[in-house]
């Protein structure tokens, strides 16, 4: 996974809520048995009409904006566990996702990937909004280290929540497997302690 | 204080805490399929890890299958290599695998229950998040990517923070013709896609508990759709009843002491969960929605809301947009064009029945192509030993293969664009079932009633006409 510190980036907005995982990759785009190459149908049907012709209304071919942070409405990626949609999002540039609050399936995917899901207020969500829309250029710095969001614009820091576990692993590039293994022991003798539970 | 049962059975699998809130969980059952474990297997070998536990997975294939000529090789070159590349993995880590033609294949949440795979108490996860289905048994039952595929593989674990807690009660007793799929979909029409994120929910009250274990399957299944991490009910003598001389539930000596430890499962009086909310069955009516999320649900009488409490004008604008629907009209009366009975939502032997019952000696309106597709080999079986495939054919269904069929746009069974599908699914995303397809999630009473009439359709009224003739 790819390590995580700081960035500062202009942002892409999708002001629209309740974005499910079926919109950012559409199950007919997961028959792939790797993991790479998702990033070319990010939200494929709302990016391409059905002659894959690009729809000049969506956000993602508006040459206006750029950058490295999508900001959506509240709920952002809650249906399908398909972890393809934390993959397309990674593999089409996105390193932070901007929210209210994201569906837990697709947080936890994000995570696991090295993209951050960055939870603000409703109203911090709201002025980011409002921040692109007058300027597609406004910059915003994400820094993971002391856990704010900087609205480069208007100068307004906001700070953010993430467990201090998933932190390091971001920082670090680690992975949850690479603690699991580091818990072998444990688990064995979990295994060995819980033997009466045949029936489970 | 008294423990709920999630605590009970969450608890009891923590190996151990790390700092920040997180606990090592551990998993007794790992159910995987050809979509969202290639990459796990890859990622094992890559790291040159073997599985840690074998026997703990069970394998098949369902989501990328064809539903028909199932005898024959897949058609779709992509298709048919993901599909076969879950075989080689099976083989060569060792995976039992219920694979297509094996007498036990089927949708991954409707045979882990039919096997005796699921049962109470247990840790259950799957690449898919229809996983909490198993909820219904008392177990903890939750969707996963397929990051946590290749950790449970590897260690038989998950790293995770423990959920809140949410107990739903549906108090009183259901209408003629309102179902367990109408008691979920009310529910999540009035928490809203989101209102569960964060939460693992418990459902009880006397309407619940009056469900048969199909029904509650079908309520915790779509826990997801409103957000929820899983979704579970207690344990009890329904429970006992489906599961004992399933292939693989406990015999003799051991079913004994499993009822036994299953008995103590259920919360305890005084337990506290973090939120409640209790609805009466009184008010759940036949539901339909009308948008494209789960939570865009009403029931089949009323009008599509211009706005409620948890969706604005903009996002009712969109999804009318979208369905070619209006606000403020009713949905009761339109012509539809197909019908799907499926899903891991609603494709078990019960659902069949009351379909084949609803449509016995009637004919399918010629304006609707109506599609039936058993969960598993085994339903499917069953049925025909029922003879409801003959009752279906009859009144002009098609009966087909098992798999996921057109719940999720990926096999060959999608509905057009444009075009109105009446669907026992669990998700009306934009898409879903198939590029520009329109889907109206109902129950498969309200589903078999619209592919008779060819419009969305009342079906207390039908089944007035039924007792009436």
């Amino acid at each position: 996974m790819t390590p995580f510190t700081k960035l500062t980036s202009s942002a892409v907005p999708l002001p629209v809520e309740d974005v499910d995982t079926d919109q950012i990759i559409p199950a007919r785009f997961l028959k792939a048995t790797t993991r790479e190459g998702f990033g070319e149908n990010l939200f494929r049907d709302w990016r391409y009409d059905k002659h894959d012709e690009p729809k000049a209304d969506f956000v993602l071919n508006n040459p206006l904006y750029r950058g490295s942070i999508l900001v959506a409405g509240a709920n952002f990626g809650c249906g399908s566990s398909r972890e393809h949609a934390a993959w397309a999002i990674e593999d089409y540039g996105f390193r932070v996702v901007v929210s209210s609050y994201f569906a837990d399936i697709f947080r936890g995917n994000a995570l696991n990937n090295g993209v951050l899901p960055l939870v603000v207020a409703p109203e911090v969500l709201d002025e980011t909004f409002r921040t692109i829309e007058a300027n597609p250029k406004a910059n915003f710095t994400v820094d993971l280290e002391a856990q704010t969001f900087k609205n480069e614009q208007t100068g307004t820091v906001t700070t953010f929540d993430i467990d201090e576990y998933k932190k390091t692993c971001l920082i670090n590039g680690y992975d949850d497997i690479d603690y699991l293994l580091s818990q072998r022991e444990a688990i064995e003798s979990f295994e060995q302690k819980r033997k009466d539970f045949s029936l489970l | 204080m008294g423990k709920t049962l999630f605590d009970k059975v969450w608890d009891a699998h923590v190996v151990t805490e790390v700092a920040g809130g997180n606990q090592v969980l551990y998993i007794d059952r790992h159910l995987i399929h050809e979509v969202t474990s290639p990459q796990a297997f890859n990622g094992l070998r890559r790291r040159g890890l073997p599985l840690f536990r074998r026997d703990r997975i069970v394998a098949t294939a369902d989501h990328n299958v064809p539903t028909k000529d199932q005898d024959k090789p897949i058609a779709e070159p992509l298709s048919r290599k993901q599909v076969s590349m879950l075989t080689e993995n099976c083989e060569a880590f060792g995976v039992e695998l219920y694979g297509l033609g094996h007498p036990y294949q089927g949708i991954v949440h409707v045979i882990g229950p039919e096997l005796g795979i699921t049962r109470p108490g247990i840790t259950m996860v799957c690449g898919d998040s229809h996983t909490s289905t198993h909820g219904a048994f008392g177990a903890v039952a939750f969707g996963i990517g397929t990051s946590q595929v290749e950790q449970v593989m590897a260690t038989q674990c998950l790293l995770l923070t423990k959920p809140k807690k949410m107990r739903i009660s549906v108090e009183g007793t259901l209408q003629a013709g309102v179902t367990a799929k109408d008691v979920i979909l009310y529910v999540i029409s009035r928490l809203g896609t989101g209102g569960g994120t964060g939460y693992f929910v418990e459902y009880a009250g006397s309407a619940i508990r009056s469900l048969s274990m199909e029904g509650r399957m079908t309520v915790c299944n779509m826990s997801i759709e409103m957000g929820a991490r899983g979704g579970l009910i207690a344990p009890d003598q329904t429970t006992f009843d489906y599961l004992e001389g399933r292939e693989f539930s406990p015999k003799g000596a051991d079913w004994e002491a499993a009822v036994d430890y299953w008995k103590s499962l259920p919360s305890d009086e005084d337990a506290v969960f973090d939120v409640e909310h209790t609805f009466r069955a009184e008010d759940i009516m036949p539901m339909v929605t009308y948008g494209t999320n789960p939570g865009m649900g009403m029931g089949v009488t009323e009008s599509i809301p211009e706005e409620n409490a948890i969706h604005n004008a903009a996002s009712v604008q969109k999804a009318m947009k979208y369905m070619g629907l209006t606000a403020g009209k009713p949905l009761q009366d339109m012509p539809i064009d197909y019908v799907f009975i499926g899903s891991c939502t609603n494709s078990r032997i019960e659902d069949l029945r009351a379909v084949s019952q609803m449509v016995a000696g009637q004919k399918v309106a010629d304006n609707v192509t109506a599609i039936v597709v058993p969960g598993s080999q085994q339903v499917a079986r069953q049925a025909i030993a029922e003879g409801l495939d003959k009752t279906l054919m009859a009144a002009g269904f098609e009966f087909r293969g098992a798999g996921c069929s057109a719940c999720l746009g990926m096999n060959e069974d999608k509905v057009p664009a444009g075009k109105y599908c009446v669907s026992t699914s669990n998700r009306n995303f934009e898409g879903r079932q198939g590029p520009g397809a329109r889907t109206i999630l109902a129950s498969p009473l309200t589903a078999a009633a619209a592919a008779i009439t060819g419009k969305v359709t009342d079906v207390r009224e039908m089944l007035q006409l039924n007792i009436e003739h």
